[in-house]
């Protein structure tokens, strides 16, 4: 048998999904289903006076309505900062924001009736950047927020979100061993997810009043938290189910519209659908977050990286969401792969009366990626060394820690720079011989991710006729990890992976699972599931054991699924024969478990010190290396990639194309995001909510080459070595485009999107 | 709320009786009417390709035509081509590939690749990326669906040789 582990199966799920027969929310009906609209605050920021349902609920066919007077102030939600109801109550707090819902018989009547919904605001005044919310005497969005449970000291009040700081080494002593110092502002836009799957939920309540619940998402336990927290309900009264998922990229990890979707089932007494229009989608779940960053790095001569300080500006939006954890990671992240010895990196978020803020792809690195990674270049042009020299000077290396000391066990950055610098050919000067009209370049970054944090968990079943059962909480979102986990646990019990089946998450039988996010199921899953099958193993070689009247250790078990007596040809017996056994005879069904919590070395406060941080522990650090090239256009400034090479240490690669894939995608939504994409709002109001004007990457605009390139690590705590992927690709895009910009152009934009015209304004030099 | 008419779809080679107000659009109809549920609503506005279905042949978005406007017309969807020889190789082959990941563009993805190969046996590279330019991905960067598409045409043109 082959091994199952390093093979690229295809998707477990590939006939459902090229047959449409796949079942994502939408597609989902039961008996009675009712339909559910939202009305959303036309005001950044207004006190709800009152409400006038009774236009609305004349309307034939609605049924239910529910506003903030159906839920209790105390119910609020929320990852790190429960400062959020599940539903508008008492106040609004940005343009777009569900303030009332209806349950109708059908979309259309629920979507008119909603309108017909009549609410009294007084309106506030609004504070719509961060610097707005921080002034003294700013309008104060939250006036309860001390009083609010947090899982970690914030350290703030008014619109002071939460404040994170990291130090290490002395940073007065860097700048004065420095001979160069450089430093500059960056700032980054808003990007939207753009899973192609709105988002959307279906509940369902019984007899006993308890609820089932199905949506897209990316945790059916955060559901289950997220809408038991904002309704008062008991776990054990809410079952949370995932059916297929369009795609999440972040925005499907906290809460979208699932307590409100309960609570009209809850009112209606009937099954209630929901699915978002694209432009509520736009306008009511989250984006990625603006940054501005200041960067001062401290350098010697000869291009030693000596010391970094780094500040951030974040908008949270309206509530925190996981904006704590964007800001936290993003400093830890902000001294990059490198040798840094002294640092100081300071952060701020706030609250805005803009929509949430939250996760995306990347998790804020990408933001201080493009400030760090294009200011390296900066240093490597001034210094007058070659950018990738610059880098691999400074690289972190084997035996070295991450900031704030944290070890790592596997580091495979010199080789992703290695495979990137021969795979393109690097050289400088970088410019490259362009047509007439056209400019040319090279362009490069590093970056890092983790992908260990928090806990999960997997349970391994052994069927009576000898094929396995395997759940997990884990939730596959699209990239494959449905089929990555059964490659693991085919692997460790030698069987073909159609011998395994790998059941759908399920809060009343699945373990937990913390979520799809922070590019760790591979790592913290995979743990789980070999785990979990090596309980199994064990029992089925004590099974195989009282057979052969030998020791379990004289056991082992053989591809496809026997377990046989070692050295001793023909001695064996099939796992049917050692489950029916269990079954029938002795020792009962072969179960076995496995869970953990991250509990891997973390930051050591001997070597930094650290305020505000939200995550007890996180680690196991995956590396990358971009490179592109670009083309600028002379006379438009717009920006194309025309071939791009990403080397991605992951590790292992469970399913080499899964990875590719992994890279492939992250890049292009990476250059989305360092060339088109932006959220742009007009006053209070987001001004681009649709596909017409919020415009992502084509087959057109996606480079001619991509080269993925998989680095292997062999990570020793990793499951088969593998550390994770899902991000990684993403970090260094935005910086590697803009390094490649600034060579064929002589520009250096500090902003991102580099928009033709943001380009075209930058060469044409100051006063364009 | 809006009247409602009586009408008959020819709905993947059969007619289907049904009934559609006047603004229901064909993936409406197709969606919650007809429970057809292959062709997904991405954006509801035409752009993001995932409703796509063949009309009279032609893809067509689902999301922008009216559904009274296609009752003498001819429309398959991705339900309706799992009989078609050139569906099945692009099936085959986004699956090796790894065209897809979350798969919610990939019915529209088929129609439209389906339609191309239809129209065009051995299409380059740019053919490819021209054709399928109105299908959104957010998931693969495309590079695979390109390489799926090439890969199904490539097998079906050595199918024919043989």
């Amino acid at each position: 048998m082959t091994a199952q582990v390093g093979r690229s199966l295809p998707q477990l799920e590939s006939e459902a999904k090229t047959s449409g027969s796949a079942k994502y929310i939408a597609d989902l009906t039961l008996p009675r289903m009712l339909h559910g609209a939202v009305l959303q605050s036309p005001h950044a920021h207004a006190r709800i006076l009152g409400y006038d349902l009774r236009e609305a609920l004349a309307q034939p066919g609605v049924q239910a309505i529910v506003t903030g007077d159906d839920v209790q102030d105390a119910h609020r939600m929320g990852a790190f900062i429960k400062d959020e109801h599940a539903i508008a109550k008492g106040k609004v707090r940005y343009v777009g924001e569900a303030v009332a819902a209806v349950a109708a018989e059908t979309e259309a009547i629920a979507r008119h009736a909603a309108r017909l919904i009549r609410v009294d605001y007084a309106e506030l005044p609004a504070v719509l950047t961060p610097e707005a919310a921080l002034a003294p005497g700013a309008p104060v969005i939250h006036e309860e927020f001390s009083s609010f449970f947090k899982v970690f000291d914030t350290g703030t009040d008014g619109n002071l979100c939460s404040r994170t700081s990291f130090a290490t080494g002395d940073i007065a002593r860097g700048w004065a061993e420095s001979d160069r110092i450089f430093e500059n502002h960056f700032e980054t836009q808003p990007q939207a997810h753009l899973s192609l799957e709105p988002c959307g939920a279906l509940a369902d309540v019984d007899a006993s009043g308890a609820v089932t619940l199905w949506s897209a998402n990316q945790s059916v336990f955060r559901v289950q938290a997220n809408v038991c927290e904002s309704l008062g309900l008991p776990m054990a009264r809410l079952r949370c189910l995932t059916p297929m998922i369009g795609a999440g990229f972040g925005n499907k990890m906290e809460p979208h519209v699932q307590p409100i979707v309960v609570l009209l089932a809850l009112k209606a007494r009937r099954p209630v659908k929901m699915i978002l229009t694209r432009e509520q989608d736009f306008e009511m779940v989250r984006a990625r977050h603006p940054f501005k960053i200041r960067v001062k790095t401290g350098v010697k001569k000869d291009g030693t990286l000596v010391a970094r300080e780094v500040d951030v500006l974040l908008d949270g939006g309206a509530f925190a969401d996981d904006s704590p954890g964007v800001l936290g990671y993003s400093l830890l992240m902000s001294c990059g792969p490198y040798r840094i010895p002294h640092a100081h990196c300071h952060g701020r978020l706030a609250y805005t009366n803009r929509m949430r803020f939250g996760a995306m792809r990347g998790f804020g690195v990408p933001q201080v990626n493009f400030a760090t990674e294009s200011q390296l270049d900066e240093i490597a042009d001034a210094l007058g060394m070659d950018p990738l020299d610059l880098r691999r000077k400074n690289i972190l290396r084997e035996g070295d820690s991450w900031f704030g000391g944290q070890p790592l066990l596997s580091n495979g950055l010199a080789e992703c720079i290695e495979r990137v610098r021969a795979a393109s050919d690097w050289s400088s000067p970088r410019a490259r011989t362009a047509p007439s009209g056209k400019r040319r370049a090279l362009g490069m970054s590093c970056a890092g991710h983790i992908g260990g944090l928090l806990s999960t968990g997997a349970i391994v079943r052994l069927l009576e006729d000898g094929t396995v059962a395997l759940s997990t909480g884990a939730v596959d979102i699209g990239q494959g990890s449905n089929t990555v986990l059964t490659q693991m646990c085919a692997e460790a019990l030698k069987v073909p992976a159609s011998s395994v089946r790998i059941n759908s998450p399920d809060t009343d039988g699945s373990p937990y699972n913390w979520g799809t996010t922070a590019s760790r199921i591979t790592f913290m899953t995979g743990r789980s599931v070999l785990g979990a099958a090596g309980e199994v193993e064990r029992k089925i070689r004590q099974q195989a054991a009282e057979i052969f009247e030998c020791a379990a250790e004289d056991i082992e078990l053989l591809p496809g699924g026997k377990a046989a007596l070692k050295g001793v040809p023909g001695k064996a017996v099939s796992f049917a024969e050692v489950s029916a056994r269990a079954h029938w005879a002795f020792g009962g069904p072969i179960v076995g478990t496995h869970s953990w919590v991250f509990d891997q070395a973390t930051v050591d406060p001997k070597r930094a010190v650290v305020v505000g941080l939200p995550f007890p522990r996180i680690g196991i650090f995956s590396f990358n290396a971009t490179v592109v090239e670009v083309e600028v256009d002379d006379a438009t400034g717009k920006t194309s990639v025309l071939r791009a090479w990403s080397a991605c240490d992951v590790g292992r690669a469970i399913n080499p194309r899964m990875v590719e894939g992994q890279i492939e995608g992250g890049f292009v939504q990476g250059m989305g995001y360092a060339l088109v994409e932006e959220l742009v709002w007009d006053g209070a109001r987001l001004a681009n909510p649709t596909l017409m004007d919020y415009k992502i990457p084509t087959f057109v605009e996606a480079p001619a080459e991509m080269h993925p390139i998989i680095v292997e690590s062999h990570d020793p705590v990793g499951p088969y070595g593998a550390k994770s992927v899902g991000e990684i690709g993403i970090n260094g895009v935005a910086s590697a485009i803009a390094n490649a910009v600034a060579a064929a152009t002589g520009a250096r934009i500090r902003g991102l999107p580099l928009t033709a015209e943001r380009v075209l304004r930058a060469t044409l030099g100051p006063g364009a | 709320m809006a009247d409602r008419f009586a009408t008959t779809l020819k709905i993947n080679g059969q007619p289907q009786a049904t009934t559609a107000a006047l603004e229901d659009t064909l993936l409406t109809t197709l969606r919650e009417g007809l429970g057809l549920t292959g062709a997904k609503r991405g954006c509801n506005q035409g752009v993001c390709g995932a409703c796509t279905v063949l009309v009279d042949g032609r893809p067509m978005r689902s999301c922008l035509s009216l559904a009274l406007g296609c009752a003498d017309k001819d429309v398959v969807t991705i339900e309706g081509l799992s009989e078609s020889r050139v569906t099945q190789a692009l099936q085959k082959t986004f699956a090796s590939t790894g065209a897809f990941q979350c798969g919610f563009c990939t019915p529209g993805m088929l129609v439209a690749a389906t339609s191309l190969l239809m129209r065009n046996a051995a299409p380059s590279d740019g053919d490819v990326r021209k054709a399928l330019s109105g299908q959104l991905c957010r998931c693969t960067g495309y590079f695979k669906i390109i390489e799926a598409v090439l890969a199904a045409a490539a097998e079906l043109r050595s199918g024919r040789s043989t």
